[in-house]
């Protein structure tokens, strides 16, 4: 089913009387999600008074603030011109981070049944999903959890029929088009291909995450 | 000079947990704001003992704790209504009550509402993790030892700027700026930002039905169950992100309203979001409780905030 109506983007909608969500599209896409990060780039080095917090996601950008030190018509109208400005504002290119990836096995349950899926060998899986430079489009689902852009077609896979109670920290998954890297230990539904034992949550550091939404990402077979 | 005081924990509860105002810079990492779902109820206890607003304080839920304090203190309980002593002496919710070293506060029965919050002059002083004392149990930090409450916890509390504590025991939080807490609340909500995933029967349903409040409920979400709320789009949307507030409609067409734990982002069309004024009345809703949602403008919305006992909520 698709939505009856299109709309111009970006839209600027409210969520409830503290945040907004500014839309670029309605797609898993790299060009929506390089829209979403040049905002919030923008949006981060411009102070602008009573904001809060911002989320990057696929395609919308979360903007949160504080209603008691501003309000809605200021915030939009803040938005309105960083949105105008963003054409001239260059999107900086993200840090690179190697992801070393000891694929199946006890490290990749899931792998023989990508391949199965996939209609290739396990090692076709493995060299098809070391091969490009991915992109954090989001962290999100629980805390430090990678979504990655980039997966190549050819390996999309379902979900888990079931969810998993326990997916172990470093897990690298792919649910539909997308491939993602658990960071905490959490119940999970992502077929899992390979794990990282490269610390991506690390509470005892000032800054405890390793990835941040807008880094390349390449995986290192092992 | 006095060792620093210390709030023993006797007997836990069912699930009382450190919370603070919550952890705020850090929901593009994926960690939730947590901190105490009644805003308004724990904000008055810590002003009440002397405390800063957002000051560390223990969010009781359904069944309250027993707890020793090591030194005289100051100690204020609001938001649920729940029977407590302090030794033997009764503690009226909502009051500043001085408390004499070694008493033990006891919670007894309960009679409206699912959470109160305890705070105690200088507040709990745990080490904040990402600048919070808020306990997020999913992930298994801030608090203590990012979990609950148990029997034999000691926590820490920090020096209170309160000079006489006798002279400031007896204050009250005025009634007409406490939560109007009730069991069939209308809850105000601002529509969007996805109701256009939602038929016009599909909002009216939405608009005009009473939900109960399941059982499992937690601080992450308030799941209901009600009348489904048609949709006339995909069952998902592409993943984006969500507050404390947001309602999320599953395929199933029962809404949940997110709570302070909430996953920063999610994949199902959020109808509408609750004001933040109306939030405690959610975080008193116990299983079984009856919510009607009414649709309110964002300008209305915004006034309420204004309208907030407490800042900072």
């Amino acid at each position: 089913m698709v939505l009856p109506i299109t709309y111009l983007y970006p839209r600027i909608l409210a969520v409830g009387e503290a945040a907004f969500t500014v839309e670029f599209g309605d797609a898993v896409d790299a060009l929506l999600n390089r829209q979403v990060h040049a905002l919030d780039t923008a949006l981060r080095e411009r102070a602008v008074p009573g904001l809060i917090e911002t989320v990057p996601t696929y395609r919308s950008l979360l903007v949160m603030y504080d209603p008691q030190v501003s309000n809605a018509e200021a915030i939009r109208d803040a938005l309105t011109e960083v949105l105008n400005a963003l054409p001239s504002v260059g999107v900086p290119e993200g840090r690179l981070v190697e992801i070393p990836v000891r694929y199946g096995g006890a490290w990749g349950p899931d792998l023989a049944d990508v391949a199965a899926h996939c209609g290739m060998s396990a090692q076709a899986v493995i060299e098809l999903h070391v091969q490009p430079e991915y992109t954090v489009a989001m962290l999100g689902f629980a805390p430090g959890f990678a979504y990655l852009l980039g997966l190549p077609e050819k390996l999309a896979t379902p979900r888990l029929p079931t969810p998993r109670l326990r997916v172990p920290p470093g897990s690298v998954g792919i649910a539909g088009a997308q491939t993602g890297v658990y960071a905490l230990a959490t119940p999970g539904g992502w077929r899992i291909i390979g794990r990282t034992d490269l610390t991506l949550f690390n509470p005892g550091r000032e800054m405890p995450f390793t990835l941040q939404a807008g880094d390349r990402v390449r995986f290192v077979p092992l | 000079m006095n060792s620093p005081n210390m709030l023993e924990v006797l007997e836990p509860g069912l699930l009382t947990t450190v919370q603070d105002a919550g952890r705020r810079g850090w929901a593009r990492y994926g960690i939730p704001p947590s901190g105490s779902l009644d805003p308004v109820a724990f904000a008055a206890a810590n002003v009440l003992v002397g405390n800063p607003p957002d000051a560390a304080t223990l969010e009781i839920t359904l069944v309250g704790p027993r707890v020793r304090v090591q030194q005289e203190c100051l100690i204020a309980v609001c938001g649920a209504t729940f029977e407590v002593w302090a030794g033997t002496l009764p503690v009226p919710l909502w009051h500043a009550v001085y408390v004499r070293a070694g008493r033990i506060i006891t919670f007894g029965a309960r009679r409206n509402g699912a959470r109160a919050y305890l705070a105690v002059s200088g507040g709990i002083a745990l080490p904040p993790f990402l600048g919070s004392q808020a306990t997020y149990l999913p992930g298994g930090f801030g608090g203590l030892e990012g979990r609950a409450l148990r029997a034999g916890d000691r926590l820490p509390l920090g020096e209170t700027a309160v000079r006489d504590l006798l002279a400031r025991a007896g204050r009250v939080w005025p009634e007409n700026r406490r939560p109007p807490y009730t069991s069939q609340p209308t809850l105000r909500v601002v529509l969007g930002p996805q109701d256009d995933y939602f038929t016009a029967e599909g909002l009216a349903t939405f608009l005009n039905s009473t939900y109960r409040l399941t059982g499992d409920a937690d601080r992450m979400g308030a799941r209901l169950q009600g009348p489904p709320v048609a949709r006339r789009g995909p069952t998902g949307i592409v993943s984006d992100g969500v507050v404390w507030g947001s309602i999320q409609v599953p395929p199933d067409g029962q809404p949940i309203v997110m709570l302070a734990d909430h996953q920063t982002t999610g994949g199902y069309p959020k109808i509408a979001t609750v004001i933040r004024a109306d939030l405690p009345l959610l975080a008193q809703l116990v299983p079984g409780d009856r919510v009607r949602f009414a649709a309110v403008s964002l300008t209305e919305a915004q006034m309420s905030s204004l309208n907030l006992p407490v800042t900072g909520l």
